[in-house]
C-alpha cells in the first residue's frame, strides 16, 4: 500500500513524500513510489497516528455510553492510533483481570491500539494502594484514579515511592475534594449569577502544588491530567524550570471553551475540572505554545443523552472529544501543524512508553499514520458522530481540519473520513 | 376608540393623517346636548341612570354628557363609571390587547339603566365585550348604547340607541374623536407619508 | 414575549408593563366575581418538583380568575424518580396540550432547559438558588403601592442568605433594574462568592444600615446553613441578622419589613415585629396572585407583538 503525495511530518522535519507500507511497517519514503493500494494524500499532510492520553471507554459497565469498539471507531476517525484508557469503570481497572479485558477488547476491535491506564487506589476509593506491580507486568505504564485525585497525601507519597522503580508515571487528577465541595462549574462571576454551586481554581491548585511538592521529596515523575487555571500552569512552569520530574496535558475544552457557555444550563457544558474564565484559556493556550504543557489530552467522556437531559446539578460532568480535537487545536491554537502534531502524536507517545506511535516515520518502523487534510472545512453534527453518544460542545461550530486516513499497523481503519468496520 | 386602534393595530404604530373635518368641536357640543335630553326623553327621566364611558374614548364624553343632564335637571344625580373592555375582548390574540386604565364602577348596577358611552361604534365588538363585562357587576334593568359616530360596518347585532352623527366610512379610514372635534383620515405607517410641517396637517 | 424565566427577560420597561397591569388585575380580584374571560379555552400546567402549596396555589388562583384551565402535577409525590429523564416527563405533559408551564424545580436552570424542550410558555416559578421572577414582581408592586414614591430615591436592604436565595437574585435585578440602590446585608459565609457584576453594595453591620433603609427586605434562614457550617449557629444568626423590635425602632418612620415567606420566627424575625403594621408579608401575598393574572395575561392573553 502507497500513502501518495503528501507532506511527510514526523519529529525531524517535514517533506514531501510517498509512503509505502508493507507488513505492518514502513518499507520505504520517498518520491515517485507505488503500491497495491492507493490512499491518496494529496495537499495532505501524513503524520504519526495521535496518541491520547486521556479516554474514557467506558466499557466494562457503562457500554450504554460507549464502548471500547465504538470508542475505538471514534478515535481512529479523530486520527488516533494509540489512546490510553481511563480506568474509571465499572469494576475499575485495578487489577490484571480487568486489565486484560480491556486490552483484549482492544485487539478484538483492531481500530486502536487501545493501552489501559489503572488504578492508583482499589476501586479508585482513594484508601489503599491498588496491585500496580501486577498491572505494570500487563505493560500498564500509566495509573491514575482519574475522575478523582488522590486526597491523602500519605497515600500519595507512598504510591509515588512505590511507582519509582517500576518505570511507571502516577498521572493525577488535581481536585481537592473539600474545596471543590461538590461544585458543578467554575466558581466565579457565572456561578454567581447562574446560581450554580461552584468550585474555585485553588482546588485544581492546591493539589498541583502538593504533588510538586511530593515530586521534590520523592523524585518519582507526576503527570498532571486536564490542567484548567492558570495558577496551575504557572506551578508547572515554575516546577519544570526547577528541574522536577513534572509534566502535564491540557484537554481542547480549556483552550476552547470558557465558563459563560454554563449560561445555557445544557449539561453537555458541565465538566470536570470546570470550564474556567477567558485569562485560564489564555494560560493554557501559552503553556502549550511554551512547553509547559507537553501534550493535548481529549478526556473524551461520553454520557448517554438521558443523562445529560438532566438538571446542570444532576447530570454527569464530561464531554466528546475524540472527533473533534484535531480540528480544534488547528483551528485555535494559531500554531503550525508541526507543534500541534509534537503535541498530539509524539509527545503524548513517549509520555506513555507507547514505542510503536509517535514516529519518527522512517523505513522498518510501525506504520501508524494519519492523513490530515488541514484545509478541508465541516461542520459539527452530533448525530453524525461515530462515538455511541451525543454531549459534544460544539455542535454546529464550523472547523478546519479533518483526518481523512488512519493507518493503524499498516492497515487503514479510516478510508476518505469513513472507519472502513 | 378610534384612539386605541391607532396605537396597536400596526406593530410600528402609525402616523394619524387627516383628510376631511367632519364635526367642528361646537358641532360635538350641539350633538352632546342633543343626545342629552334624548336619554331623558327615553328614559322618562333619569331616574336610576348611570352613564358607563368606555375606556378611553368615551370617557370624556361620559363626563361631558353628565354635564349636561346636569344642566338640563339639576336635582338628577347621574353617575359616571368607567370600563375597560381589555379581558373581555373576543379578539385576543389577533390584535394587540392591553387594558388602557382601571374599571371603576363603584355601585351595584342591579336594577339601574346603564347608558354605555363610546366615542365611535365600528365593528360592534367593543360593546359586546362591555355587554359581558357588565355581567359580572350586576343585573341593570336596561343597557342604552350612546355613540358620537357611528360608522357602520357592523360585524354583530348591535344597534345605538343614541347617534350623534351617522358617518359612511371606507374601512381602512380611521375616525378621530375630541375635544377639538370629529376628523376622518388614514392611518399611515411610520416612516411613509407626506413630509411637511407636521403630520396632523389638514387637507380639504 | 414567550417565556419569563428571569427577570432578565423582561427589563425596566417590561416590569413597569406588568406593574401597570397587576393594578388592572387588582380591581378584578377585588369584584364579587373575580374573574376575566381573557384566558379562556388556554390551558395552564403547573410542575413543581418542590413542595410549595403557597405559590402553587397562587399561579392556579391566577389562571382560574383569568378563565383558563389548570392542571397540576405535583411531581414531588408522583412517581418521577431522581434521575428520570425531565425531558421525558414535560414532554409528556405538553403533549395533553398546554398552553403555558410553570415550573419549580430544586435545580437552577430547569425552567430555561424546559423551554428548549416544548413550545409551550414556561413561566419559572423558582429553581434552585437562580432566580424567583414573579415573587420580585410582587415585591416591586408591593413597595410600589405601599411606599407611593419613585424607584430610584429608594434603598432597599436585603438581608441575610443571599448566597442560596433565588427571590434575592430576582430582587437585585428587579430593584437594580427600575433604579432603586440595593445593599446586601450577610455574614461573609452567605454572600455569592463573586458580586462581579451585581450593582449592588454590601454591608455586613445591620444596625449601621437600619436608618438608612426604605424597606428592609428579609430573607429566610434556613436550618441546614447551620448543619453546613455556614455560620456557627442560628442563634449567633440572629444576634447579628434577625430583626427584633429593638432594630426594627432603628428603621425609618415610613419604611417596610418584607419577607418572601414563609417566616421562620424567631430566626430572622421575631413574632412582634411579624405582627407590625409596616411589615407587609401579607400584603406582599395578596398581590401576589394579581401579579401573577398579569404575567399570564402577558405571555398569553395580550397578543403583544413580541
Amino acid at each position: 500500500m502507497v500513502v501518495k503525495g503528501g507532506r511527510v511530518v514526523d519529529s525531524t522535519g517535514s517533506r514531501a513524500a510517498d509512503v509505502v507500507v508493507v507488513d505492518g511497517r514502513i518499507a520505504a519514503i520517498g518520491d515517485g513510489l507505488d503500491g497495491d493500494e492507493v490512499l491518496d494524500a494529496g495537499g495532505c499532510v501524513v503524520a504519526p497516528g495521535l496518541v491520547d492520553l486521556h479516554t474514557h471507554l467506558r466499557q466494562p459497565g457503562r457500554e450504554e455510553a460507549e464502548t471500547v469498539e465504538t470508542g475505538s471507531r471514534a478515535a481512529a476517525l479523530g486520527g488516533y492510533t494509540a489512546v490510553v484508557a481511563m480506568p474509571n469503570t465499572e469494576p475499575a481497572i485495578d487489577s490484571a483481570a480487568v486489565v486484560r479485558e480491556v486490552l483484549e477488547l482492544g485487539r478484538a476491535a483492531r481500530l486502536c491500539d487501545v493501552h489501559a491506564a489503572g488504578a492508583i487506589t482499589v476501586g479508585r476509593a482513594g484508601d489503599r494502594l491498588a496491585p500496580l506491580a501486577e498491572m505494570a507486568a500487563l505493560g500498564v505504564r500509566l495509573f491514575t484514579d482519574d475522575g478523582n485525585g488522590v486526597q491523602d497525601s500519605r497515600l500519595m507519597r507512598r504510591a509515588m515511592e512505590y511507582a519509582k522503580p517500576l518505570g511507571a508515571v502516577l498521572a493525577q487528577h488535581c481536585e481537592d475534594a473539600g474545596l471543590a465541595g461538590g461544585g458543578h462549574m467554575h466558581e466565579g462571576a457565572w456561578s454567581s449569577r447562574l446560581g450554580i454551586p461552584g468550585q474555585p481554581s485553588e482546588a485544581e491548585e492546591l493539589m498541583v502544588m502538593r504533588d510538586i511538592a511530593l515530586a521534590r521529596l520523592t523524585g518519582a515523575r507526576v503527570h498532571f491530567q486536564h490542567l484548567s487555571t492558570a495558577g496551575s500552569i504557572a506551578m508547572v512552569r515554575a516546577a519544570r524550570r526547577a528541574g522536577l520530574p513534572v509534566t502535564a496535558e491540557a484537554t481542547t475544552h480549556h483552550f476552547t471553551l470558557t465558563h459563560e457557555a454554563c449560561s445555557s444550563y445544557d449539561p453537555v457544558f458541565k465538566v470536570n475540572p470546570p470550564l474556567r474564565t477567558s485569562e485560564d484559556v489564555e494560560a493554557v493556550k501559552g503553556g502549550l505554545r511554551d512547553g509547559t504543557v507537553d501534550a493535548i489530552a481529549t478526556d473524551h467522556a461520553p454520557h448517554a443523552p438521558e443523562q445529560k437531559e438532566l438538571p446542570f446539578d444532576q447530570a454527569p460532568p464530561g464531554m466528546l472529544g475524540l472527533e473533534t480535537a484535531l480540528a480544534l487545536a488547528l483551528t485555535e491554537l494559531a500554531l503550525p501543524i508541526e507543534e500541534v502534531l509534537a503535541l498530539m502524536s509524539w509527545r503524548p507517545a513517549a509520555l506513555a512508553g507507547l514505542d510503536e506511535h509517535g514516529g519518527p516515520l522512517a523505513p522498518g518502523r510501525p506504520a501508524n499514520l494519519c492523513v490530515i487534510d488541514p484545509t478541508a472545512t465541516w461542520t459539527v453534527d452530533p448525530g453524525a458522530l461515530a462515538s455511541r453518544s451525543r454531549n459534544t460542545p460544539y455542535a454546529g461550530r464550523r472547523l478546519t481540519g479533518r483526518v481523512r486516513h488512519t493507518v493503524l499497523h499498516g492497515e487503514p481503519v479510516v478510508v476518505d473520513g469513513e472507519a472502513t468496520r | 376608540m378610534a384612539e386605541r386602534e391607532r396605537r396597536h393595530t400596526s406593530p410600528t404604530g402609525g402616523v394619524f393623517i387627516a383628510r376631511s373635518k367632519v364635526l367642528s368641536d361646537a358641532d360635538v357640543q350641539r350633538a352632546l346636548t342633543r343626545l342629552a335630553h334624548e336619554i331623558i326623553e327615553r328614559n322618562h327621566g333619569l331616574d336610576g341612570v348611570v352613564l358607563m364611558g368606555l375606556q378611553t374614548g368615551g370617557v370624556w364624553l361620559a363626563r361631558r354628557l353628565a354635564d349636561l343632564l346636569h344642566r338640563i335637571d339639576p336635582a338628577a344625580e347621574v353617575p359616571v363609571t368607567t370600563l375597560d373592555v381589555a379581558f373581555y375582548r373576543d379578539d385576543i390574540g389577533l390584535r394587540p390587547v392591553l387594558p388602557e386604565a382601571v374599571t371603576d364602577i363603584p355601585l351595584d348596577l342591579t336594577g339601574r339603566t346603564v347608558v354605555l358611552v363610546d366615542d365611535v361604534l365600528f365593528t360592534g365588538r367593543t360593546i359586546r365585550a362591555a355587554l359581558q363585562a357588565l355581567h359580572d357587576y350586576g343585573r341593570p334593568r336596561a343597557v342604552q348604547l350612546a355613540v358620537m359616530i357611528d360608522r357602520g360596518h357592523r360585524e354583530l347585532p348591535i344597534r345605538p340607541d343614541y347617534v350623534g352623527k351617522n358617518l359612511p366610512t371606507r374601512r381602512d379610514e380611521v375616525v378621530d374623536v375630541s375635544e377639538d372635534g370629529v376628523v376622518l383620515g388614514d392611518l399611515v405607517p411610520k416612516g411613509a407619508g407626506p413630509k411637511g410641517p407636521g403630520s396632523k396637517g389638514l387637507v380639504r | 414575549m414567550k417565556h419569563l424565566l428571569s427577570i432578565d427577560d423582561l427589563g425596566a420597561d417590561g416590569i413597569e408593563e406588568v406593574l401597570r397591569l397587576t393594578a388592572s388585575f387588582v380591581e378584578v380580584s377585588s369584584r364579587a366575581i373575580p374573574k376575566v374571560p381573557a384566558l379562556r379555552g388556554k390551558t395552564v400546567v403547573s410542575l413543581f418538583f418542590e413542595d410549595s402549596t403557597r405559590t402553587r396555589l397562587s399561579f392556579e388562583t391566577a389562571a382560574r380568575r383569568l378563565s383558563a384551565d389548570t392542571m397540576n402535577f405535583a411531581v414531588a409525590s408522583s412517581s418521577v424518580k431522581k434521575g428520570e429523564s425531565l425531558r421525558d416527563t414535560v414532554e409528556t405533559v405538553e403533549a395533553m396540550g398546554i398552553d403555558a408551564l410553570v415550573v419549580r424545580h430544586g435545580s437552577a436552570g430547569v425552567p430555561q432547559q424546559v423551554a428548549s424542550w416544548i413550545d409551550a410558555s414556561v413561566i419559572n416559578a423558582g429553581d434552585g438558588w437562580h432566580e424567583h421572577p414573579t415573587q420580585a414582581l410582587l415585591d416591586c408592586y408591593t413597595i410600589r403601592t405601599e411606599l407611593d414614591r419613585p424607584f430610584d430615591s429608594l434603598h432597599v436592604g436585603i438581608v441575610g442568605d443571599v448566597k442560596h436565595s433565588r427571590v434575592a437574585r430576582s430582587d437585585v435585578l428587579a430593584l437594580t433594574a427600575l433604579g432603586a440602590r440595593v445593599t446586601l446585608v450577610a455574614p461573609g459565609t452567605l454572600l455569592p462568592p463573586s458580586l462581579e457584576g451585581w450593582p449592588v453594595e454590601v454591608a455586613h453591620d445591620l444596625d449601621e444600615v437600619l436608618p438608612k433603609l426604605d424597606v428592609a427586605y428579609l430573607l429566610r434562614m434556613q436550618l441546614e446553613r447551620q448543619e453546613d457550617g455556614l455560620v456557627p449557629s442560628l442563634r449567633e444568626y440572629s444576634a447579628c441578622y434577625g430583626l427584633d423590635i429593638a432594630r426594627a425602632r432603628r428603621l425609618p418612620e415610613h419604611a417596610l419589613v418584607m419577607h418572601p415567606g414563609p417566616m421562620n420566627r424567631g430566626v430572622e424575625i421575631t413574632a412582634d415585629v411579624a405582627a407590625l403594621p409596616r411589615t407587609v408579608i401579607t400584603r406582599q401575598v395578596a398581590n401576589g396572585v394579581a401579579v401573577r393574572m398579569a404575567v399570564l395575561f402577558l405571555l398569553l392573553g395580550s397578543g403583544v407583538v413580541a
